[in-house]
């Protein structure tokens, strides 16, 4: 991990109120996912520490914390990338198993690693189709097929994306976030783990980001949004669960609390109205 | 040029009216120039060896001669690309030719005819001694890739151990004896003018090699069409058809400019030498010959067309990315190490032959040989890079280096410190040429 640009405390006011407010999530039937009591050790370190959280279809659900506050391992174990030691994972209100990554994509769950997860000496429909590459009848890889669907896919998140057969390597480090990010959307994801998508872009690719995940939410699709930018996930987010230490501070409905209510939870670990005149003040120093 | 203007937009370089340089011709053309650069550099070798012999090197005899020798380093340096290219080494493939050759021997020599009691030269001897060794250098692979890939036991490590123990091995088994002759028919597989294939044939090999070229040249670009992607301009895919197909002829034409040398005709054939004149029997393109392009072919639809080069070539790049894409980077490693194994026991097929004999110090060094003939070619040591036409010529340049020095009565360690030198330096400046074009 690289170092976190944290807002800085009361640099400024609540949220913008965004241009349509999306309608409210509909929860009537059994969530997404539900992973339960999650815990995850590397070596005597608890990285997550029974921490619960859930997702509905449509739903935005962002993820904040600190450096080390386990986000990412929660998110990796979800991804499938790394094991439990504990805890259980419900897609559909039906336990399931992830042991690796293959299992989480035929459930559908998509993942937007922080570090891009590229290839650097492939191209990018290489990238796209890594591991489930397109084949000839022959069953050699029909690179003309994925070309034409990473042409496709890229125009939508990036038309300017011009460079189809060099490597990655090769690419500025948003068209390489685009990359990553039509991987994730291109193969019907229903469960979408964004983790830092934006680090990476320039002001007009991180807007077109944003429509982006508005439109994914729209269709029905679930996410995960890690970010550090406590704005984006304001903007973007139905709740809020900050994790500090491995631990879950708690989750909030957006539209119940402030950038501060966050913000207090984020540093001091507490819930809104557990925090002390003295340690809002500290907050603000 | 319509609209010359003296003012230099970014645009006028992409522009048709402006004058490309000669590595956007290149680009245009998707020609690689790091191939087309190891290409320029043996045409140098060639021709300097061939002024310094006063014209000994460029005989089809000695070129000739040059392919054989090749052959065996090229088949085996295939495998060694998918290797290195996933961020591994062998260090056990001379060890393992050893091995394996001497089991082929073995076979061929002792078990099948006399512990079996089959006698010898029976006509199938030599496929089931090929099996025999093609399966046992599978297991082997089967074995150290394990080790590798599930053990999680460095493949530096695991293959040092292998060079060692397949070497001790030999003499284990074979007490210093050397094992000979060999099967009529498995010597074939070694060269000489009885193991190639003769004029008509060789053409045969050059007319279709031709015909494949053109054609997979035209239908990837009918299939780029298909799709409305962006095509080599027509120019470019008629050069590169036509240098492929001058290349490949070309050779041929040289293989045929070889003569069986006259004694050994009279003694075959007798009085009965095709064409009635013994002096100008075509020998043609040498078995080994045969056998490594085939396996060039065959590795390189492997690396470039498959999912389990694609998954080779993934890892190097960033073996995280590839277990997080969902690859099984375990057995894909291991697989790797299954496909060297297989395409050393090829290696040592052909070396037996040739030699008509297992030794106990068969295939001695030729771990650092076929190393060096993937780096030379442009396999990357970071991961992720290599080509296996670029291995292959690596194998002929190494081996020109040597023959060309031969020629010239180099002493022997003269040769490794040239060869050496050549090593470090290829390397050298290929890193430096790479890291100016990264920026």
């Amino acid at each position: 991990m690289t170092t976190e640009p944290q807002t800085p405390p009361g640099a400024g006011p609540a949220s913008e109120p965004s241009e349509a407010p999306s309608p409210p999530v509909d929860r009537s039937g059994p969530p997404l996912v539900e992973m339960r009591d999650i815990r995850v050790a590397f070596g005597g370190v608890h990285a997550v520490d029974g921490v619960t959280v859930d997702l509905w279809p449509g739903e935005v659900v962002g993820l904040v914390g600190g450096n080390g506050a386990g986000k990412s391992t929660l998110m990796r174990a979800l991804s499938g990338a790394h094991p439990l030691d504990s805890g259980q994972i419900l897609i559909d209100a039906k336990p399931v198993s992830l042991t690796n990554p293959r299992d989480a994509k035929t459930y559908g769950i998509e993942t937007i690693y922080q570090t891009l997860a590229l290839a650097d000496n492939i191209d990018a429909p290489g990238n796209v189709f890594l591991g489930r590459e397109l084949r000839t009848r022959m069953g050699s890889l029909d690179d003309a097929a994925m070309e034409s669907a990473t042409r496709r896919v890229l125009g939508r998140l990036n038309p300017r994306f011009k460079n189809f057969k060099s490597p990655v390597k090769a690419l500025s480090g948003g068209q390489r976030q685009s990359v990553a990010i039509g991987r994730a959307v291109h193969f019907n994801a229903r469960i979408l783990i964004m983790d830092e998508p934006t680090a990476a872009l320039g002001p007009a690719e991180t807007a077109q980001v944003r429509s982006l995940i508005k439109q994914l939410k729209a269709e029905g699709i679930g996410i995960f949004l890690i970010s550090h930018d406590i704005h984006d996930v304001f903007d973007l987010s139905d709740r809020i669960s900050v994790m500090l230490h491995g631990r879950l501070v708690g989750t909030v409905n957006k539209a119940d609390v402030t950038t501060d209510d966050v913000l207090g939870m984020i540093i001091i670990g507490k819930m809104p109205g557990e925090v002390s005149q003295t340690e809002l003040a500290e907050l603000h120093a | 040029m319509t609209e010359a203007t003296g003012v230099a937009q970014p645009e006028a370089v992409r522009g048709p009216t402006r004058r490309r340089s000669f590595g956007d011709l290149l680009r245009l053309a998707e020609i690689d120039t790091r191939l087309l650069g190891m290409v320029a550099a043996l045409a140098i070798i060639w021709i300097g060896f061939n002024v310094l012999s006063g014209g000994l090197f460029l005989t089809p005899r000695n070129l000739w001669n040059l392919s054989v020798q090749s052959a065996s380093i090229a088949i085996m340096a295939t495998g060694m690309v998918l290797i290195i290219v996933s961020r591994n080494i062998d260090l056990s493939v001379g060890s393992l030719l050893g091995f394996l050759g001497y089991t082929m021997a073995m076979t061929q020599a002792v078990w099948l005819p006399k512990t079996l009691g089959f006698g010898f030269d029976q006509p199938w001897i030599w496929i089931v001694t090929l099996a025999v060794g093609l399966v046992l250098g599978a297991l082997v692979g089967v074995l150290q890739g394990s080790l590798v890939a599930y053990g999680g036991v460095p493949s530096f490590i695991v293959t040092l151990g292998g060079f060692l123990v397949w070497r001790g091995l030999i003499f284990w088994f074979a007490q210093g004896q050397t094992i000979a002759p060999l099967d009529k028919i498995f010597q074939l597989i070694g060269g000489g003018p009885q193991g190639s294939v003769g004029a008509l044939t060789s053409w045969i090999v050059g007319i279709l090699a031709c015909v494949g070229i053109v054609y997979s040249l035209i239908t990837s670009r009918r299939r780029r069409q298909r799709y409305g992607f962006p095509v080599r301009p027509r120019w470019a895919l008629v050069l590169v058809g036509a240098a492929g197909c001058i290349a490949v002829l070309g050779a041929v034409w040289v293989a045929n400019s070889y003569y069986w040398p006259v004694d050994l005709a009279n003694q075959i054939f007798g009085s009965a030498c095709p064409g009635g004149d013994c002096a100008t029997i075509p020998v043609g393109i040498a078995n080994p010959v045969l056998i490594a392009l085939g396996v060039g072919l065959i590795m390189t639809i492997i690396a470039t067309r498959r999912r389990f080069g694609r998954y080779v070539f993934a890892i190097g790049g960033n073996p995280e990315a590839a277990e997080l894409g969902g690859i099984n980077v375990r057995r894909t490693i291991m697989l790797t190490y299954v496909v060297m194994g297989m395409l050393v026991a090829v290696s040592a097929a052909v070396q037996t032959a040739r030699l008509n004999a297992a030794v106990t110090n068969l295939g001695v060094q030729n771990e650092l040989d076929v190393i060096a003939a993937a780096v030379i070619g442009g396999t990357s040591f970071s991961g992720g890079i290599g080509t296996i036409p670029g291995a292959i010529l690596g194998a002929v340049v190494m081996q020109s280096l040597r023959s060309g020095m031969v020629l010239l009565r180099v002493d022997s360690p003269t040769q490794d410190i040239v060869v050496g030198i050549v090593l470090v330096g290829a390397v050298g400046i290929d890193s430096f040429l790479r890291r100016r074009s990264a920026t």
